[in-house]
């Protein structure tokens, strides 16, 4: 009986995700016309292209430094938030998630406008204040800063808001004990805060890390991948080898190539958030 | 290209974001005429707001005639919906009788696709051989496998304002290529070597011609001509590089690092709708585009059109080329109705359905026909008039239709277009500060990189 109830839901992770999952894998392993099997040809290919092991570098330094970016910012905000009286919270609560309920493919849109290569509203202001224009698009490191300026301004909200809820589970004697042992701010932050918060920066910095290597509109809506495959990440890079050069196992394997050391991140770190609920219970 | 076509999806990703709602499928059409069978139909969805008008209108006459129900989709390259499209029925092996494939798809599907040998046979009896671009394309392992179209397929001739090129470059384009059968005086020097000089001066003079040279369509085709016309190509007709001593591909090379220094700095993140922004927003004095860029000057800024004059390709020490775009209608091996799919494709090809489909885009469509080049639509259309008179490749231009990476091999000229070998190889010594030869040899390295496998 308890089979058959669960059934639904195991046809349903069966069709949507082990199928999907178990099929893109094998299509990694097949040659370009999907005729032959040749193993894990195509991996090794991918690992001897120049223009790959960019691709691998620019999704660990965006998925890095955007995850970083994202925790600080949604940390300060939180902060800055949590100290608003409960009235007025709300207003401010709701403003700053605007970015994150926005598709980002329009959000980006708004942004690609901004940084439009010719005629940039942010170059018309930098040139107000005497500056001159900045190729934001136009070169690589700033076509990845803006790539990243993007991502983190999209998600940013979700590391405030669950970083909100954290604080607001914090109970408040410890601070007060605290204040009466004569604790400093930091001290409070680094003795209090953060190991009260480490299991929700943990999972909230996990899903992060996951969603911001699989990122795609971004890129795709920001540079294309442009210039010279210079913002390309994994997901952006697999839909042009994959689906628009018409080499779909090439570009299975690009998508998967993550995958292991994905699943060994998230691995260490839930058996770290379980070990520590264990301790606490 | 806001306005224009670029087929393979070039703008898509900006278009996908601002009409997210409205990339779906459109409401098929139905022509319902009864006992013949039904004829399932994926046409490409014109850019040019009436576009697809001719093509309803003549499926429906065709229909009618033949008494088969014809339905329509007309699919948009938004977000690649029509190419993703095609790759879902190939492999599901259902779908449409006839779809529009984008220029390298016949070759990736070829083995999927019916043969149209007897089609093509009976066209080039009536009207000549389709242009040597479209066979190139369509014609897979001695077969004809896809139809070149009409309707979608484009040319990317030069669109000058004359005033600026006669004022900053002391070239008169309208007497060098006037609205006539003929060539003016000084077409013979209209070759890539005057065109950097004229570059050079107009970029001196605050209008530098929009090039783009980013991974957009545009961008690999205007680059792609420009090789052609110096014999240079990366790989020959088995897709082995011919990369090491090529000379010819070496100069190339070095003519379009030159015409990029006189290039806005920001050409490397163009979109296939920056020139046209360009050039209607009167900073550019040359732009390589269809006649959409025109059109929308037409509307948005009229004093910018009146002074625009479509030219041909510059020529090379090669000859004369001239980049070409096309679209192809195939026909699915596991399609239903075959033989009704080969009998609209005929008919759709025809000289009368070729013009009413041209005269509906206001000239945007090309014929793959070369006996076609002389619709009235292209000698009408203005201000100024004959404008784009020069906008089909007439026989007086001495041209030939290319397209970039030509005679690769499609599933290995597929990679190298859509991942822009051509204009990157020149980022990488123009931006990036490469040496030619360390340039050459990451070209080389890739191109074997995407033959494994």
């Amino acid at each position: 009986m308890a089979f058959l109830m669960t059934l639904p839901l195991i046809l349903i992770i069966g069709g949507l995700v082990v199928w999907p999952a178990g099929y893109a894998m094998h299509l990694a392993t097949m040659n370009r016309r999907m005729t032959a099997y040749i193993g894990l040809e195509n991996f090794v290919i991918l690992l001897e292209n120049d223009t790959f092991r960019m691709v691998i570098f620019q999704s660990c330094f965006f998925a890095i430094v955007a995850v970083l970016l994202k925790a600080l910012i949604g940390f300060w905000l939180a902060h800055m938030l949590h100290d608003i009286p409960t009235k007025g919270q709300r207003k401010w609560r709701g403003m700053l998630l605007v970015p994150w309920v926005i598709p980002p493919a329009l959000s980006t849109l708004g942004w690609w406008w901004m940084f439009e290569p010719s005629y940039s509203s942010i170059n018309f202001l930098v040139n107000a204040v005497g500056f001159p224009s900045i190729p934001w698009l136009g070169t690589p490191w700033w076509a990845r800063i803006s790539v990243i300026i993007v991502n983190v301004w999209y998600g940013a909200p979700f590391f405030m808001i669950m970083y909100l809820a954290a604080l607001k589970s914090v109970p408040e004697q410890l601070y007060e004990a605290a204040a009466i042992d004569g604790a400093t701010g930091w001290q409070r932050l680094f003795r209090i805060t953060l190991p009260m918060m480490r299991n929700i920066i943990s999972i909230t910095v996990l899903f992060s890390l996951i969603v911001t290597f699989a990122n795609y509109d971004i890129v795709r809506v920001l540079t294309n991948g442009g210039p010279r495959d210079m913002t390309h990440v994994f997901a952006s890079y697999a839909f042009q080898v994959g689906l628009l050069s018409g080499n779909i196992p090439r570009g299975a394997a690009v998508s998967l190539f993550m995958f292991p050391l994905l699943a060994v991140v998230a691995f260490f770190m839930l058996r770290g958030i379980n070990q520590r609920n264990k301790e606490m219970a | 290209m806001s306005e224009k076509a670029t087929p393979l999806g070039a703008v898509s990703r900006r278009q996908t974001a601002a009409l997210a709602a409205a990339a779906t499928l459109a409401a098929p059409a139905v022509f319902a005429q009864g006992t013949a069978g039904t004829l399932r139909c994926a046409f490409w969805d014109h850019w040019v707001p009436t576009g697809n008008n001719a093509m309803r209108e003549l499926c429906g006459r065709w229909g009618e005639r033949n008494r088969v129900n014809v339905t329509l989709d007309f699919i948009n390259t938004t977000g690649n919906q029509l190419q993703l499209t095609a790759a879902a029925q190939s492999q599901s092996r259902s779908g449409h009788d006839i779809i529009s494939l984008a220029p390298w798809d016949v070759g990736s599907y070829a083995d999927r696709l019916e043969s149209v040998d007897d089609v093509i046979g009976r066209l080039t009896a009536k009207y000549g051989p389709p242009n040597a671009a479209a066979e190139f394309l369509a014609k897979q392992g001695g077969s004809w496998k896809a139809v070149p179209a009409t309707s979608g397929t484009q040319n990317k001739p030069a669109c000058v304002r004359f005033d600026l090129m006669k004022e900053h470059a002391g070239i008169d384009v309208q007497a060098m290529w006037p609205a006539r059968n003929e060539r003016g005086p000084g077409a013979d020097t209209w070759t890539w070597e005057t065109f950097a000089q004229a570059a050079e001066k107009c970029q001196r003079a605050g209008f530098p011609f929009g090039l783009p040279m980013g991974q957009f369509t545009d961008a690999v085709d205007w680059v792609g001509a420009l090789f052609a016309g110096y014999g240079a190509y990366m790989t020959d007709a088995r897709g082995n590089p011919t990369i090491r001593g090529n000379a010819k591909l070496r100069t190339a090379i070095e003519m379009t690092v030159r015409i990029s220094r006189f290039l806005p700095n920001d050409v490397w993140a163009w979109d296939d709708a920056s020139n046209n922004r360009a050039l209607i927003s009167g900073r550019s004095a040359l732009v390589f585009n269809p006649p959409s860029a025109w059109a929308v000057a037409k509307r948005d800024a009229p004093q910018v059109a009146e002074k625009c004059w479509t030219i041909p390709m510059p020529a090379g020490p090669e000859g004369r080329f001239i980049a070409f775009l096309p679209w192809n209608s195939g026909i699915w091996a596991f399609g239903r109705n075959k033989t009704a799919a080969k009998a609209l494709l005929e008919f759709l090809s025809e000289r009368e359905s070729a013009e009413i489909t041209t005269n509906t885009s206001f000239g945007y469509d090309i014929p793959p026909f070369a006996t076609m080049s002389d619709f009235g639509v292209w000698e009408r259309e203005g201000p100024p008039a004959g404008t784009i008179f020069n906008y089909p490749n007439k026989p007086h231009h001495q041209a030939t239709a290319s397209i970039a990476f030509a005679p690769a091999p499609p599933e290995l000229a597929t990679q190298m277009y859509i991942q822009a070998l051509n204009t990157k190889v020149v980022a990488r010594i123009a931006q990036g500060g490469d040496s030619i030869d360390a340039a050459l040899g990451w070209l080389e390295r890739e191109i074997n990189s995407m033959r494994r496998g």
